[in-house]
């Protein structure tokens, strides 16, 4: 089979590189609104000009963000049509529908109030502008829950039955509610917020170390803190319910994630893999570090299975995911961060009980804070590992159990998925670095302390009038 | 039962020309300033344009996402084949957007603009340019069997006459850019805009003129639609209303008036909607699947238009708060204020 002929190979690739591309930048969004509720709610109720400054500040990396999100956005929804068009056609009444609601309920709210929470601060009162930030930070949210939903579906399809081809829902709120929905929101809502939270802190820690506005930013760490104390335990719980139901609803994903060719019996202790490097052509790992009687530990907190963990080979090839050291690795990833991310909160935990973190002395902490700046990438880079072994893992069906992935895909000339494909590449390219260039300017040039605070008229350090714009000072030759 | 059957489909027809028609208003003067901003010299001039849409462009370009979500949940058949067919266009539409959506941002911080420049508007012009492809298609006809499914090759979308259509778009959106900048804007940046927006008018009415004329002569299985009662009256009434509705937009440029334009601009759009609404209603794919035959099952329509509907009020709520904060000649909208 030639990659560059297969429409079906080609089509999954566009889906997979614009949908980790695209999850790059809401990831940020999300999480990082309710940052931007928390620090304006303390700027009203404290009046204390810092958090003011601290909203202004991250918006604007939330906006550079948002652009990019709305953006690599628009694709995902409109390849449902352009490449998966018998995908859409069978299981349209639920999905379609989901994302009508995503759209109208969560990316309309938070589009609508977002023109207000940027560039309103003069032009409505502290209440209503307070209402805009909240309002996106909800759109935003709900965007992830019904996103999630819809996913969710597609893992454990539930509310309906296939008849002749099409899912006909008979029951949209168990559709919704299906079996993987509560916990998989739940996982991705605290992702989104973990990794905001760890990008705050990271370069707040970069300006702490710099000796850049070390009291200003000593706030924002506080504020990451004492969030992410609670929630890095948290993700980790979540986690773990998560694999449950995979065991459960999902075992060829299971055997995959643990790569796992052949079945442990109930009632035996069986070991957990912590490395391994699997063979898929031998259908066997060409060698394996285990942790005796781990298996069981993590499914169930004791030594001997009572249920039998099936490995891969009890299924036929055509009917269980392939790539199994991706999804066996990306699986190590994401929980070796997660891990790693709440080690980091009990170290910083330790440090601010004893007091090693008040602002004078906060800048002393240098191993600390090099660490958070390390971490600030981390969150992505789980978050990415995480969707690959849900989807790849998932393969190969796109609806679990009910419909293939080579069923799904439109019949398109090869070369016309291929054109798509290399100008995503491209231009997703271009974006990136963009984004990473401008990213670190604005970073680079860090917080405007002189910006006027609303309702304060005395204001002495107005340097910017309204209605003045910074014209190019360049010649005019070179402005061309 | 029979009769739910069919005004179920008919009520998602009109919100799915709802959302369209707000998409192609809202974002069609969005995509009209960026092809405008084009043909100017100035930075600081194009400072103004992007800064007179800062505030609601991803709020209008939404339309479309929500365009694209009632299609898929109201009539899955409809988007999968039509996107399957327009592949091309759509992404050029796409590819187009994403430049112009990303150029907001990167040309406020790149000190050399040049490149952010031109993405935004070459963005614009391409998503027009695809948007109008796909327009002109759907009204040509996409190919297909008797289920629905695409049997026509990937380059259908390419003629003179779907040309013609696109071409027609985009002085349409440059029309309803310029009547939009009159409003926002003042001065000799207001002066240039009453300018092209005479051209545009012209243009626009000249490209009208040709689709209404070419449109029964190449299109047999429309022609007989559309020369048989009721269509027949309709048909005879629009390009009368069109060309009144032009005249008194040419009239209001003359006089330098700086909303009315903009007004009529609106009247324009929606009467070529309406019109192309009833030549195509009751069809999705015309003129082979009817929305009947392209609806989603009736307990999703159902279920959909509780939510939707009831949510369609207060979108339109907010948004129009929206630009009633921002209301005004632009300044200087920026976030460093």
């Amino acid at each position: 089979m030639n990659l560059f002929s297969d429409t079906v190979t080609l089509s999954r690739m566009q889906f997979a590189l614009t949908a980790i591309f695209h999850m790059l930048w809401p990831i940020l969004t999300t999480g990082m609104a309710i940052y931007l509720v928390i620090v304006e709610g303390l700027w009203l109720k404290t009046r204390q000009r810092d958090y003011y400054h601290h909203a202004r500040f991250w918006s604007k990396l939330y906006v550079l963000n948002f652009g990019i999100g709305v953006a690599s956005g628009l694709p995902m929804e409109f390849q449902f049509g352009t490449n998966w068009a018998p995908f859409s056609e069978a299981v349209g009444d639920f999905l379609g529908s989901i994302l009508g609601f995503e759209a109208t309920m969560a990316f309309m709210l938070e589009a609508g109030f977002l023109g207000i929470m940027l560039f309103g601060w003069q032009r409505v009162n502290p209440a209503i502008h307070y209402l805009a930030t909240i309002m996106v930070a909800f759109g935003a949210n709900l965007s992830t829950f019904w996103i999630l939903a819809a996913n969710s579906w597609m893992q454990t399809p539930a509310g309906g039955e296939m008849i002749d081809g099409k899912f006909v829902v008979q029951d949209y709120f168990k559709a919704i509610l299906n079996p993987f929905m509560v916990n998989s929101v739940s996982h991705m809502f605290l992702a989104t917020l973990e990794t905001s939270l760890f990008v705050i802190g990271g370069i707040s820690a970069w300006y702490i170390l710099n000796q850049r506005h070390p009291e200003f930013f000593a706030r924002s760490i506080k504020i990451v803190l004492a969030i992410a104390i609670a929630v890095t335990p948290l993700q980790i719980y979540v986690g773990h319910l998560s694999a449950e139901q995979v065991y459960r609803y999902q075992p060829t994903k299971l055997a995959a994630m643990e790569a796992k060719w052949e079945t442990s019996p109930a009632g035996q202790p069986a070991d957990w893999s912590l490395l391994a490097w699997p063979n898929e052509a031998a259908e066997k790992n060409q060698w394996e570090i285990g942790i005796p009687q781990g298996l069981g530990y993590v499914l169930e907190l004791k030594p001997n299975l009572s249920e039998p963990v099936l490995g891969l080979k009890e299924w036929p090839s055509n009917e269980r995911p392939r790539m199994v050291g991706l999804i066996y690795y990306c699986f190590r990833i994401m929980s070796g961060i997660g891990f790693f991310l709440a080690g980091l909160m009990v170290w910083s935990l330790l440090q601010w009980l004893f007091g090693k973190l008040s602002p004078e002395k906060i800048a002393q902490q240098k191993w600390l804070l090099r660490t958070w700046i390390l971490a600030a990438p981390l969150g992505y880079i789980a978050v990415e590992s995480g969707w690959i072994v849900r989807c790849v893992g998932r393969q190969p069906w796109t609806l679990y159990g009910e419909i293939r992935t080579a069923d799904a895909a439109s019949q398109l000339p090869a070369a016309n998925v291929l054109t798509s494909l290399i100008s995503f590449s491209v231009i997703y390219s271009i974006l990136l670095v963009a984004a990473l260039y401008f990213g670190s300017r604005i970073i680079r040039h860090g917080p405007n302390l002189d910006l006027p605070i609303p309702g304060v008229e005395d204001e002495p350090a107005m340097t910017t009038q309204p209605g003045d714009f910074v014209k190019d000072q360049r010649p005019v030759e070179a402005q061309q | 039962m029979d009769a739910l059957l069919h005004f179920l489909p008919q009520v998602w027809f009109v919100i799915l020309a709802l959302f369209l028609f707000l998409y192609v208003m809202l974002d069609g003067f969005d995509l009209g300033v960026g092809i405008l901003s084009l043909t100017s010299s100035d930075e600081e001039r194009r400072s103004l344009l992007m800064t007179s849409l800062g505030n609601i462009w991803d709020a209008n370009e939404t339309w479309l996402v929500l365009m694209g979500g009632a299609l898929f949940g109201a009539f899955p058949l409809a988007y999968g084949t039509i996107l399957n067919a327009l592949y091309i266009p759509i992404f050029i539409m796409l590819f187009g957007l994403i430049f112009r959506a990303v150029a907001f941002e990167f040309r406020e911080h790149a000190q050399r603009k040049l490149f952010w420049n031109f993405a935004f508007g070459m963005g614009s012009f391409l998503a027009a340019l695809g948007q109008g492809f796909a327009l002109g298609s759907v009204i040509e006809g996409i190919r297909v069997d008797e289920v629905g499914h695409f049997i026509g090759s990937s380059w259908d979308w390419l003629n003179w006459r779907t040309l013609l259509v696109s071409l027609t778009l985009i002085q349409g959106y440059v029309l309803i850019g310029s009547t939009y900048l009159i409003l926002k804007t003042e001065g000799e940046l207001q002066k240039t805009h009453f300018r092209t927006a005479k051209i545009a008018a012209v243009t626009t009415l000249i490209g009208a003129i040709l689709i209404t004329i070419t449109t029964p002569v190449f299109y047999e299985t429309l022609r007989t639609r559309l020369f048989s009662p009721p269509l027949v009256y309709i048909f005879a009434v629009i390009p009368i209303i069109g060309i009144a509705l032009i005249g008194l937009l040419l009239q209001s440029l003359n006089r330098q008036e700086e909303r009315t334009p903009f007004i009529w601009t609106i009247l324009i759009f929606l009467l070529t909607f309406i019109g192309l609404g009833l030549i195509i209603f009751p069809y999705i794919i015309p003129t082979k699947i009817t929305i009947y035959q392209a609806a989603a099952a009736p307990s999703a329509l159902v279920f959909m238009l509780i939510f939707i509907g009831f949510l369609i009020p207060i979108m339109l709520f907010y948004n129009i708060y929206n630009y009633i904060v921002f209301r005004g000649k632009v300044a200087d909208n920026s976030y460093e204020n």
